[in-house]
């Protein structure tokens, strides 16, 4: 495993802090938004779109590209912005249409409208299983493509997301990667009180995956673990990332309140301004 | 006697015809492989042929992904955990963003007599009318189960298979070259007093209705519409216009089923009277097929009688 020198690092944190800015900009110039899930997946993001994926945003439908599902549709903005940073559309665009009428970005995605997307998400547990389909597909044409789907917790409540993982330690899929964004907390409040997840990386070992848990906020932790996919020929790979809903921002962290929430424009400057100064 | 075919048999042959004609074909089961008697496509060709397990949200997903990726996944389970359990999968991960799969649903209306309300499906044509993109084939035998499996095939979009389980009448001659389009009715028989719309199994009953109608002098006219959507709005304005009068027949709740939909093209562009044959918006028990066809009113004679009805009425209306 390489080292990841810190010119890199350095652009690739400077990435996720962009990522962070646009999401919180964005949001607070619309009818707010999912801050919480959106800065908790940001440094995830910015690994897979400047480091890990292989994918051409002047030809988003290249056949050969890396696959990318967000299963947590919800968190589309920060997606979205990852995308237009990369150069798949503009970012004065999304910031100018989010959530407008006929807009292609908006709080949920949709893959006919939004260039770089490669699957229409919104309602949780759905991101799995499409990936399985993608991975499959992938190892049937054999190409070397990689299919990354990222869920958050709620995903792992739903019972068809369990469903795909069984699907994919069956059918040997080494080229399917789950990132879990395990911030802990949905709408309501911490996942371990509202229905526990845990011992999360034992099940899916239980259910024939490869796993590694890291820190979902060391960009140097999550290239490092994401270039060693898959980790074992034959399965699928499971990252589970611990990351802080809303992190970045002092008054979101943590916060079950910010899963969904509606800035101040006092609350907007003051998150502008942590996030560019680090908290 | 008449002769009687087996819809499984000539759905799984269409489709192995269809994946040896287009290597985008690939078949997915929540097994239900031998249900479906598509064990000769996994042997033919293993690599396109996936079983998943009981696990039918799943299944639609993975078709979903797959059909991203340029292929035809046919998906195979009973239509009502296709059309129930993985109903938004359906409508979200499918339909939403228009992708290319064909869902097979075996088993739709009450033709899995014995197995009771849960594995009978009343309400598929109701839950795939609403949803947009969807295309809804209703094919009237196993002569158009074949014709229906290839056409879906070479269109484009989500597309739904509706059929049964247990032999039935045969409609059309086998072998017969008659040309199938998605969306346009067939005119099985002319006639001028009443049109019979009857759609998947019901159209053999309708034809034989027509024959006892005829006997009594009344002359019914008998439309095959084998597309529930997009339905076929000419042809149905069209009978309205000719016949003034209109039956319709289904295996299905008469409740936002098949009839619901041709009232909606008559209120709209001709309002003449009408009647609905079908499931009266109930559970059906369980019982032989055939028991339960003729307990819930889904017989030729119960055809005949709506059609009857439907002329007295009218020739009292207008005596009035």
């Amino acid at each position: 495993m390489e080292t990841l020198s810190k010119e890199k690092i350095s652009f690739l944190k400077g990435k996720a802090k962009t990522i962070r800015k646009n999401v919180v900009e964005i949001l607070s110039q619309s009818s707010g938004g999912h801050f919480g899930g959106a800065l908790s997946a940001a440094d995830l993001l910015a690994a897979l779109y400047f480091e890990i994926m292989k994918i051409d945003p002047k030809n988003p439908c290249w056949p050969d590209r890396d696959r990318f599902i967000l299963s947590k549709g919800h968190i589309s903005v920060a997606k979205c912005s990852a995308l237009a940073d990369a150069g798949y559309f503009p970012y004065e665009e999304l910031l100018a249409q989010y959530n407008k009428l006929g807009s292609p970005y908006g709080m949920h995605e949709d893959m006919t409208k939004i260039k770089g997307c490669d699957m229409t998400a919104g309602s949780l547990g759905h991101g799995l299983s499409a990936g399985v389909g993608m991975a499959i597909a992938g190892k049937h044409d054999k190409k070397d493509y990689r299919v990354f789907v990222m869920i958050g917790d709620a995903d792992l409540q739903e019972g068809s997301t369990w469903e795909a993982i069984m699907a994919a330690a069956h059918f040997k899929l080494d080229n399917l990667v789950c990132i879990v964004d395990r911030n802990q907390i949905g709408v309501d409040g911490f996942t371990e009180e509202l229905m526990g997840l845990e011992p999360l990386s034992q099940k899916f070992r239980d259910f024939r995956w490869q796993v590694k848990e890291i820190d979902g906020h060391s960009i140097e932790e999550v290239v490092a673990t994401m270039e060693a996919v898959p980790f074992a020929q034959g399965s699928p790979s499971a990252i589970i990332a611990n990351t802080i809903k809303g992190k970045g921002v002092s008054f979101m962290e943590n916060n079950h309140h910010w899963h969904f929430g509606v800035t101040t424009k006092e609350q907007a400057e003051t998150a502008l301004a942590e996030l560019e100064k680090g908290i | 006697m008449e002769k009687t075919a087996n819809p499984v048999q000539a759905y799984a042959k269409a489709l192995i015809e269809a994946g040896g004609q287009d290597e985008r074909i690939f078949c997915l089961t929540a097994d239900l492989m031998h249900p479906f008697m598509i064990e000769e496509f996994a042997l033919k060709y293993p690599d396109r042929f996936f079983n998943v397990g009981v696990a039918e949200q799943n299944l639609m997903g993975i078709a979903a992904g797959m059909a991203t990726c340029g292929k035809i996944p046919f998906v195979h389970t009973y239509t009502p955990f296709m059309t129930m359990r993985s109903c938004e999968q359906m409508r979200t991960d499918v339909c939403y963003p228009c992708l290319n799969v064909k869902m097979a649903g075996m088993c739709s209306g009450i033709n899995m007599g014995v197995g009771g309300a849960t594995h009978h499906s009343i309400e598929d044509i109701a839950i795939l009318r609403a949803i947009p993109n969807m295309t809804l084939l209703s094919p009237a035998d196993s002569i158009e189960i074949g014709k229906a499996v290839h056409a879906a095939a070479q269109h484009v979009g989500p597309t739904f298979i509706r059929f049964g389980r247990v032999p039935a009448p045969l409609v059309y001659e086998e072998g017969s070259d008659y040309p199938f389009e998605i969306g346009k009715a067939i005119t099985l028989k002319e006639g001028k007093d009443v049109s019979l719309l009857a759609t998947g199994l019901m159209v053999s009953r309708a034809l034989v209705a027509a024959d006892l109608l005829a006997k009594e002098g009344i002359s019914a006219r008998v439309i095959n519409i084998h597309t529930i959507k997009p339905i076929d709005r000419a042809a149905i304005i069209r009978a309205a216009k000719e016949t003034g009068a209109i039956v319709t027949a289904e295996e299905h709740n008469i409740m936002a089923g098949f009839g619901g939909a041709v009232a909606e093209v008559i209120v709209e562009e001709y309002p003449v009277p009408m009647r609905r044959v079908g499931i009266a918006d109930t559970f059906c028990g369980l019982g032989p097929t055939e028991e339960l066809y003729q307990k819930w009113g889904l017989t030729a004679a119960n055809i005949a009688q709506a059609a009857r009805d439907l002329l007295k009425s009218r020739s009292t209306a207008a005596k009035a």
